[in-house]
C-alpha cells in the first residue's frame, strides 16, 4: 500500500496539469514500514527527455543523488517516483516497466487528460531481482482529506437545503 | 569511504544507507564491498563484470563512466560513491516506436 497525505498527493496531481502536454517527473521521500510505503513529502524533478517530454521522462543521476541526500538529512528515504501521462491512461507502459529498476517502490503516474488530472495509480516493482521483476498494482490511500487546515474542505450544506 | 546504498540494495547490506569500506581506487572499492555483502555482485554487475547498464556509480558527484580513469580512478577517505539505479519511463503513445528500429508502436493503444 502506498500511504500519502492529501496535500502531498494533490502535489503530485497538480505537478502533472503544470507540465502539461509534457510528462512531470518527481521523487518520493517517506518510510518504508512493512508492506507499507509512506509518502512524507515529494520533490520535483526535471524532466531531462526534452527531446520528446510528451510521452517519456527521465531524472538525471546528479539530481536523484541530491534528493537521496536531501532525504538523508530528515531521516527520509527514497520510497518511490511519480510521473504523469499525458493524455494517456494512468497504467504502467512497456517503457515504464523496463526502465523501472528500483525494486520495492512504488511508481505512481497520473492521466492527465487535456490538462485536467484524472486517474491517479500506483504500481509497486516487486520481486527480488531485474530479471525477476514485475509491477503489482497497490492501494492509494490518502490521509488528512476533509481536516481543517490540511486537506480540501467540503463546505456545509445550507441548513434546509 | 563511505558507499551510499540506494533503498532497494539496502536488503543485502543489513538495512544499511551507507558502508564504509577500504580501497585505492573506485574498483578496489566497490570490490571490498562485494566482498563484504555477496549477494551485491549481480545487482551491480552482470556475468561478464561489467556494471550494468542502469546502475550509476558516481563519486561524489562525477559519473564513473566518464572519468578518464574510470573504475581505476584513485579515491581518498573523504570521497563518497553513491549507487543510484536509474529512473525513466514514459507513456509509449499510440503510433510512435517505443524502442529504436521499430516502424510502429509495440504497445498498447
Amino acid at each position: 500500500m502506498l500511504k500519502v497525505s492529501d496535500p502531498v498527493y494533490e502535489a503530485i496531481r497538480q505537478h502533472g496539469e503544470e507540465t502539461y502536454p509534457h510528462e512531470c517527473c518527481g521523487v518520493m521521500l517517506g518510510r518504508v514500514e512493512a508492506a507499507v510505503n509512506e509518502v512524507v513529502e515529494v520533490v520535483r524533478a526535471g524532466n531531462t527527455r526534452t527531446d520528446s517530454a510528451h510521452n517519456r521522462y527521465h531524472i538525471a543521476p546528479q539530481e536523484l543523488i541530491r534528493i537521496q541526500r536531501q532525504g538523508r538529512e530528515k531521516g527520509l528515504d527514497i520510497v518511490g517516483f511519480y510521473h504523469s501521462h499525458p493524455d494517456h491512461p494512468a497504467q504502467w507502459s512497456p517503457t515504464d516497466f523496463a526502465e523501472a529498476h528500483w525494486l520495492g517502490c512504488s511508481y505512481v503516474i497520473t492521466a492527465i487528460e487535456k490538462g485536467a488530472a484524472r486517474q491517479t495509480n500506483s504500481f509497486r516493482l516487486t520481486g527480488l531481482s531485474e530479471e525477476a521483476k514485475k509491477f503489482e498494482p497497490e492501494p492509494i490511500e490518502v490521509t488528512g482529506q476533509n481536516i481543517p487546515g490540511l486537506g480540501p474542505e467540503i463546505e456545509a450544506a445550507p441548513v434546509g437545503s | 569511504m563511505k558507499i551510499f546504498i540506494p533503498t532497494p540494495l539496502r536488503v543485502y547490506t543489513e538495512k544499511q544507507d551507507a558502508v564504509e569500506v577500504s580501497g585505492r581506487t573506485i574498483e578496489e572499492a566497490l570490490s571490498a564491498l562485494t566482498s563484504k555483502y555477496p549477494d551485491f555482485q549481480k545487482h551491480l554487475y552482470t556475468g561478464d563484470g561489467k556494471l550494468r547498464s542502469f546502475v550509476n556509480v558516481y563519486l561524489n558527484d562525477e559519473d564513473v563512466r566518464y572519468l578518464p580513469q574510470g573504475e581505476q580512478t584513485p579515491v581518498q577517505e573523504q570521497d563518497t560513491l553513491s549507487i543510484i539505479p536509474s529512473i525513466a519511463g514514459g507513456a509509449d503513445r499510440t503510433g510512435e516506436p517505443c524502442h529504436p528500429g521499430e516502424r510502429a508502436c509495440c504497445c498498447r493503444g
